[in-house]
């Protein structure tokens, strides 16, 4: 099939089975899941720059689908995710800029692709220490279900870092937000914090940066897994929407591309979300692990062969 | 249990057989309808387009999240 607005040939069942690969890890984990769909679209032959683009817009779609089916289970924070939105597009913007400076010094490729391994393989290894200290800890019993318990309390989950994200907690610098949906208390500025990090990898990487911001949630903030998964994609909504307009301007979205791929994405995501019910905290974060290594594999490999995918 | 867990694969396999049928016809409606138009809108008019992309991918999963939810409870019902 021609697409006319990116001049490019691609079967559609193609993007139907990439979006239904995406929505289901998009639903699961609360991730873009833009280190699969980048891939796969250049490997049609779409130009980078419409990669990139129509990437984001086909994650508003799925974003949309998979926050309105976990706001049904009770794990979107609105009121997190809105704060959250505005430190992600602030910190995607200096991310960008900070793109803009590596091109005029003439080094951008080495620098991003040295920062992206390391980040990506970091959250690897950290992910994959607590959620496996935490299991053995748990001795393979899930204390998820409270029963009689709040909403928050009910998906509760432990984590081996817990005493350090207290610690974070604890520090009550004015303003301090009540979360009762999260079932925490924390410093605006440690939410912004948490949302500049993520936008800056989001602007300096590219796609959502749902890698960092999930992590982000449940080790800095105290958010539970759960609710950390349905708050990322509806403050995704956001900042990819953001994300969609400017690269829409400048010519880089091809939203029927968008439309095709996310008619796959709608089914992914509903069986992403209905799955999280079978799986306590730790479990999901055990899951995430290999996501990261994937982009990190991706990063080495244009790194080896010079090829950009 | 395992009645009630083939029940539900069952359900969407059916839900999932029916969505195709809807989105192959969907593909070809919205490909040849808006094609042409928002080729000639990314070309001449950026920000009204970039508008339109947002309204459009968004419209799209709202809708479709609807049709999905009521294919499942329709299919669900019927073979209660």
């Amino acid at each position: 099939m021609f697409f006319p607005i990116s001049h490019s040939h691609i079967d559609p069942f193609y993007l139907v089975v990439v979006g239904f690969v995406i929505g289901i890890l998009g639903g699961f984990f609360g991730v873009g899941g833009s280190f699969i769909a980048g891939p796969a679209l250049r490997l049609m032959g779409v130009d980078w720059n419409y990669a990139v683009g129509t990437d984001l817009a086909h994650i508003v779609g799925k974003s949309i689908v998979a926050a309105r089916k976990h706001r049904t289970l009770g794990n979107v924070d609105l009121k997190l995710g809105m704060i959250m939105a505005l430190g992600t597009i602030g910190g995607a913007e200096a991310g960008a800029q900070l793109i803009q400076a590596l091109k005029r010094a003439g080094n951008v490729n080495t620098v991003v692709s040295w920062v992206a391994i390391v980040v990506y393989v970091s959250i690897s290894v950290f992910m994959l220490w607590e959620s496996h200290k935490t299991l053995t800890l748990q001795k393979g019993g899930s204390r998820r279900t409270v029963s009689g318990a709040t909403a928050a309390a009910s998906k509760a989950d432990h984590s081996a870092f817990g005493p350090v994200t207290k610690k974070i907690q604890q520090m009550k610098i004015w303003p301090v937000i009540n979360l009762p949906t999260s079932g925490i208390q924390i410093s605006l500025w440690t939410i912004l914090a948490v949302a500049v990090v993520g936008g800056f990898f989001s602007g300096f990487l590219g796609g959502g940066a749902g890698y960092i911001r999930m992590p982000s949630m449940v080790y800095v903030l105290g958010v539970p897994t759960h609710l950390a998964v349905g708050t990322d994609l509806f403050e995704i909504i956001i900042s990819a929407s953001y994300g969609t307009f400017t690269h829409a301007i400048k010519g880089n979205v091809d939203i029927l591309i968008a439309l095709v791929m996310h008619t796959g994405a709608v089914i992914g995501a509903q069986i992403g979300v209905f799955a999280t019910q079978y799986f306590a905290g730790p479990k999901i974060r055990l899951a995430f692990v290999p996501l990261p290594l994937i982009g990190a594999a991706i990063v080495v490999y244009t790194l080896v062969t010079g090829h950009k995918l | 249990m395992k009645q009630d867990a083939a029940k539900s694969l069952r359900v969407f396999a059916a839900e999932l057989a029916i969505y195709a049928v809807l989105v192959t016809g969907y593909f070809f409606l919205v490909l040849n309808l808006l094609g042409n138009w928002l080729y000639q809108l990314e070309t001449q008019h950026r920000i009204l387009y970039a508008v339109v992309a947002i309204l459009l991918i968004a419209g799209q999963a709202v809708f479709l999240d609807a049709v999905t939810t009521v294919l499942f409870r329709l299919l669900r019902r019927r073979w209660r």
